[in-house]
């Protein structure tokens, strides 16, 4: 497939934004709990504010994929209509709630509102409260998201269950990351719970992710050229695909770059997105140092947007059978 | 249940592309609009098509085959792209099972094309929506063409005659029997998508002659060796030969 900017851009920059925010929720809870030191609510507002950036951003990236930007006012409403059987609308539904939502959250952590909700007669019944929902839609806007390009069962690099667990995994390793940094800067007593939790969410990731290399190196695709065109010819060659100045067929569905690039763009985000952040990461617990926590998180987000430029472009869609030889 | 679709003969079809003009002609003059064409007459040109015709060669030189292949909607009975839409933009209609994009109301964000195993549809480029082959829609019901020419453009152009339109649905359909006694088959059957269009395979028609036809077995005058002795002189019918 031919990757877009908009998409790789919107799939990382909201993954970004879930994770953190559920690295916040994390904190939050524990700290309930007493388990973790309770923060100021100034943390928790302020870091919803980043999680609303990055959520914003994404947003923002995602008016690209339209065919016009206007159609974001004029008609991307109606992408919410078809909830029953598409992913993309469940996300179309995922998305404005989750931003609706960490919105409330800041509010709600930046005006110090509180309510002795259940009766408990503790503190923070009201933020906990939106925090969960606000934690669920996250992660139903992960398994959304993940599901759009699972649910396409004859691009089979992307029809596997490792497609939404990546979605996932990627997406709160480099949340929780970027929370580590926040914690190092603003918080109080986190950045080892966070960042302990970054490593082991890129290592997760880094496992499941290679996983889904392995698979794909070694796919048995279902279609051939036979199957394409329906005859039964152990040899069958394209002689001419009925066009020469291209078409949506031939630019949509190619990378157009050679398999080296490919396979550069491979070990680059291997090296960005897992190997340079956890070496970082702990460096950065080793010697409490800061900085190495931003420096890890930018390192993974670039990473981040090469593993989704090489998630679109390894895959492979069956039309291309039908568009091998120009004539 | 009614389901339009087209048989395409790949028996008979020669490559000619008369399908692929027309169809760009009927649809680009169509009420939806114009179909974009970028560089129409520069170095490479560009544009949006619903039908294509493609070429395929079977077999090892010397023993091949050249296999002229139209290419268009299949509109499958079980269409993935329709599913996919967020909008409903896509959808196949109950009435015919034609699968349409409704262009008001596509946002162009490509799904629909992803989810078509056929690379059957296309983003116009100047429009920025979702276009596709509607089996000309726009003509097959029109009351003011003549009955027997209210068919798909393609079907109506094509001069060899490889194209069929009707029911597949109705068992005695023509497209239905050309599917049955001609060996009709799906494209890319792997992915249950049970596409509508169906063609029938290159078809070789050859003579059998068994050595019974060259020399009369069941000759009865050499059965009942009831033959005579035949005279050594010349007779009337030497000389007529």
């Amino acid at each position: 497939m031919h990757p877009a900017f908009s998409v790789i851009f919107l799939t990382t920059l909201i993954g970004v934004g879930q994770g953190l925010f559920l690295a916040l929720f994390s904190a939050q809870a524990y700290g309930m709990a007493k388990l973790l030191p309770a923060q100021s609510n100034d943390f928790f507002a302020g870091g919803a504010l980043i999680a609303l950036l990055f959520l914003l951003g994404g947003l923002f990236a995602a008016i690209f994929h339209l065919g016009k930007p206007s159609y974001f006012i004029t008609r991307a409403w109606r992408g919410m209509s078809q909830w029953r059987t598409s992913w993309l609308s469940r996300e179309l539904i995922a998305m404005p709630i989750m931003i609706g939502l960490t919105f409330l959250y800041m509010v709600v952590y930046y005006f110090g509102l509180d309510a002795d909700l259940y009766g408990w007669g503790v503190e923070g019944q009201l933020p906990l409260t939106v925090g969960i929902a606000t934690a669920v839609a996250a992660i139903a806007l992960f398994v959304c998201t993940g599901m759009i390009y699972a649910a396409i069962k004859f691009i089979q690099e992307w029809a596997c269950a490792l497609t939404p667990v990546n979605y996932f995994l990627l997406g709160t390793a480099s949340g929780f990351t970027l929370a580590t940094a926040y914690a190092a800067a603003y918080g109080d007593g986190l950045v080892q719970f966070f960042g302990n939790w970054a490593i082991v969410l890129t290592l997760a990731g880094l496992i499941t992710r290679a996983a889904s290399l392995f698979r794909n190196s070694r796919i048995k695709r279902k279609s051939s050229i036979q199957t394409a065109i329906g005859v039964r010819h152990t040899k069958v060659q394209q002689k001419s695909m009925g066009m020469m100045g291209g078409s949506y067929n031939t630019r949509e569905y190619f990378h157009g770059k050679s398999e080296l690039f490919l396979k550069s763009v491979k070990w680059i985000f291997l090296v960005l997105t897992f190997a340079l952040p956890l070496i970082l990461l702990w460096a950065g617990l080793a010697g409490n140092d800061g900085g190495l926590f931003l420096l890890a998180f930018v390192f993974q987000y670039i990473g981040l947007l090469f593993e989704r430029w090489f998630f679109f472009a390894q895959a492979n869609h069956p039309q291309n059978l039908y568009y091998q030889v120009v004539g | 249940m009614t389901q339009l679709a087209l048989v395409i003969d790949l028996n008979v079809c020669v490559g000619c592309h008369a399908c692929v003009t027309s169809c760009k002609q009927w649809n680009t003059s169509g009420q939806a609009g114009p179909m974009f064409d970028d560089n129409p007459y520069g170095k490479d040109p560009t544009g949006t098509f619903f039908n294509r015709v493609q070429t395929f060669e079977v077999g090892e030189f010397p023993c091949t085959e050249t296999v002229h292949f139209p290419k268009s909607c299949l509109h499958c009975e079980d269409a993935p792209c329709v599913p996919v839409c967020p909008t409903g933009a896509s959808y196949k209609r109950k009435e015919d099972g034609i699968v349409l994009v409704d262009y008001d109301k596509c946002i162009g964000c490509k799904y629909c094309s992803w989810a078509c195993p056929y690379g059957a549809r296309e983003l116009d480029e100047n429009q920025k929506v979702m276009k596709k082959c509607t089996l000309c829609v726009d003509r097959i019901y029109d009351q003011s063409i003549p009955e027997d020419r209210r068919k798909p453009a393609c079907v109506i152009s094509c001069p060899t005659g490889a194209r069929l339109f009707g029911d597949v649905h109705d068992p005695d359909s023509e497209v239905s029997i050309a599917i049955r006694e001609n060996g009709g088959y799906q494209l890319m059957p792997e992915w249950g998508t049970k596409p509508a269009n169906h063609y029938l395979p290159r078809r070789k028609t050859k003579m059998h002659i068994h050595e019974d036809e060259l020399t009369r077995a069941d000759n009865p005058l050499r059965k009942e060796d009831i033959r005579h002795e035949t005279s050594k002189d010349t007779t009337l019918d030497d000389w007529l030969m």
